[in-house]
């Protein structure tokens, strides 16, 4: 059933439609040189999704991009995490990395992007690059508060009953350190798109990061509509993935709060 | 876990040997000839490059007047988000129409990163300084707005009632019920909102711009002066820590304040 919520939000879309409707088309007071008019954003979207634009189909452009975001963010949480977890777990470890990590995580994920171009060129492996290193940090950074959160009676508790060190880090410290471990991949993930729009914008030669960089040097305001709908599209979809994950791995978690 | 917290002593220690290590190791790849120079300059050649741009000019300007023309922006797009995000999130706090009509299309919105904001922002406010702000906007509007309205929408209600028992107008509500209790949650929005500021300044300038930090860097990597790319990373890295510091010591100074005044 939809509520009040939900009618007036229905609402406040069908009436910003109808308005974009009636700027663009109807009486032209916003020109189509500056925002494109529904019928210009549907041609351009028909226009990229058969013949293609800026080398290829939109669905090209864009599995390009999710692969490189995948893999980009696979990376970071396979480094990130176990990092974390060893800087919780181990306060040397911690006392030596933290300075090092105190003077490289002011420098804004973007600002790598020169230097990986420099580097590793215009290809993927740049892209991965600063994936990794945007997503790395946030990673890092909840799964070792995730681990210092942990209740000390319960890794006593485990002590006590003379668990080992690995069983104690699969069985205990990673599950309870979790939910942080899950703030900090969503945030990854919103680190990953921004920095893979932000890296093919600088220099791609494929993907929407790269189709928005040719519809703005073609002044193609529906094309660059499309782009930026698929930007959102994708970001969208690949939050809503990780919720399911995260869902079903703290199911235990969250039958425990109700 | 090794349970026992270190001492300070034993904290130093380690710290100065993971410092000691990252830095020997940067310079050792690099002065071994290993890794070649053109591709990681040694740490004392960033050095000497970050001093020489400080009086000596690159891509038009020295690195203080890139800094500048850098912050000028940053200013203005951090300002107009908090003009606009603060009072607006207050607003829908209180007014559940407005919310309900805002929600959805921020909602909407928010999965666009706001650098892809970049060619429409180049089209309507070129690329001088309308663009780059409007970029800087988008990053650092969402975190103002929320956090204004969670501040208002998590006021005590017996505040809201005793207010509305005594006559309080919807003005007087929000600037002086709604908006002080409000504070703690948006000066903390304030600070999330400057670092992502000026994380969305740096790719503005390496895209659109003709001036700034992002921009030098952009020349820069260009005609491959890898020192040049990295002192600019560094510029970049210290005044993003002077920033958050001081928005630190600003909230800390709040807090004590307002500690006192209950």
């Amino acid at each position: 059933m939809i509520g009040r919520r939900g009618w007036i939000g229905l609402g406040t879309v069908a009436a910003l439609i109808a308005l974009w409707f009636l700027l663009t088309t109807v009486t032209g007071i916003v020109s189509g040189a500056r925002f494109p008019s529904p019928a210009e954003f549907w041609l351009s979207l028909r226009q990229i999704w058969g013949r293609g634009y800026a080398g290829g189909q939109l669905m090209s452009h864009a599995l390009h991009s999710l692969k490189l975001v995948a893999m980009g963010f696979a990376v970071a949480i396979a480094t990130g995490i176990p990092l974390g977890l060893w800087m919780g777990w181990n306060r040397k470890a911690e006392a030596a990395i933290n300075p090092v990590f105190l003077v490289i995580r002011p420098i804004p994920p973007l600002a790598w992007i020169p230097l990986a171009i420099l580097w590793l060129g215009l290809g993927d492996s740049a892209k991965i690059m600063v994936i990794w290193f945007s997503a790395f940090v946030p990673s890092v950074i909840n799964t070792f508060a995730g681990v210092r959160n942990i209740d000390r009676p319960m890794i006593e508790a485990a002590r006590m009953l003379g668990t080992p060190r690995w069983r104690m880090v699969r069985e205990v410290i990673a599950p309870a350190a979790s939910p942080l471990i899950f703030t900090g991949l969503r945030l990854s993930l919103q680190a990953s798109w921004t920095t893979l729009v932000a890296a093919e914008l600088v220099g791609a030669l494929v993907g929407v990061g790269f189709v928005l960089n040719m519809a703005q040097q073609d002044l193609y305001p529906g094309m660059i509509l499309v782009g930026m709908v698929t930007v959102g599209l994708l970001g969208w979809a690949t939050t809503a993935l990780l919720g399911m994950v995260e869902r079903r791995a703290l199911s235990w978690n969250m039958a425990a709060r109700d | 876990m090794n349970s026992t917290p270190l001492t300070w002593r034993e904290t130093m220690a380690w710290g100065l040997l993971g410092v000691v290590l990252f830095l020997g190791l940067w310079s050792g790849l690099t002065t071994s000839g290993l890794v070649p120079r053109q591709f990681l300059p040694p740490p004392q050649e960033v050095a000497s490059r970050f001093i020489q741009l400080l009086t000596s000019p690159f891509a038009g300007a020295t690195l203080p007047q890139h800094l500048g023309s850098s912050f000028m922006r940053y200013a203005y797009g951090v300002l107009l988000a908090a003009a606009i995000g603060v009072p607006l999130g207050l607003l829908m706090g209180w007014f559940r129409l407005l919310d309900d009509i805002v929600t959805p299309i921020f909602d909407g919105l928010r999965f666009i990163a706001p650098i892809a904001w970049v060619p429409f922002a180049a089209l309507w406010f070129g690329t001088g300084i309308g663009g780059p702000v409007m970029i800087i906007f988008a990053g650092a509007f969402p975190p103002c707005l929320i956090n204004a309205y969670r501040g208002a929408r998590f006021v005590e209600p017996r505040l809201i009632e005793a207010a509305r028992m005594l006559g309080t107008g919807h003005a007087r509500m929000i600037l002086e019920i709604l908006l002080p209790a409000a504070v703690p949650s948006i000066v903390a929005g304030l600070r999330v909102s400057a670092g992502l500021g000026w994380q969305s300044l740096v790719g503005a300038e390496l895209i659109v711009a003709a001036a700034g930090v992002g921009f030098m860097m952009v020349q820069a990597q260009g005609s491959v002066q890898t020192a040049t790319v990295m002192t600019g990373m560094v510029a970049i890295g210290i005044v993003g820590m002077i920033i958050d510091v001081l928005l630190r010591q600003g909230e800390a100074w709040l807090r004590r304040r307002r500690g006192l005044e209950a």
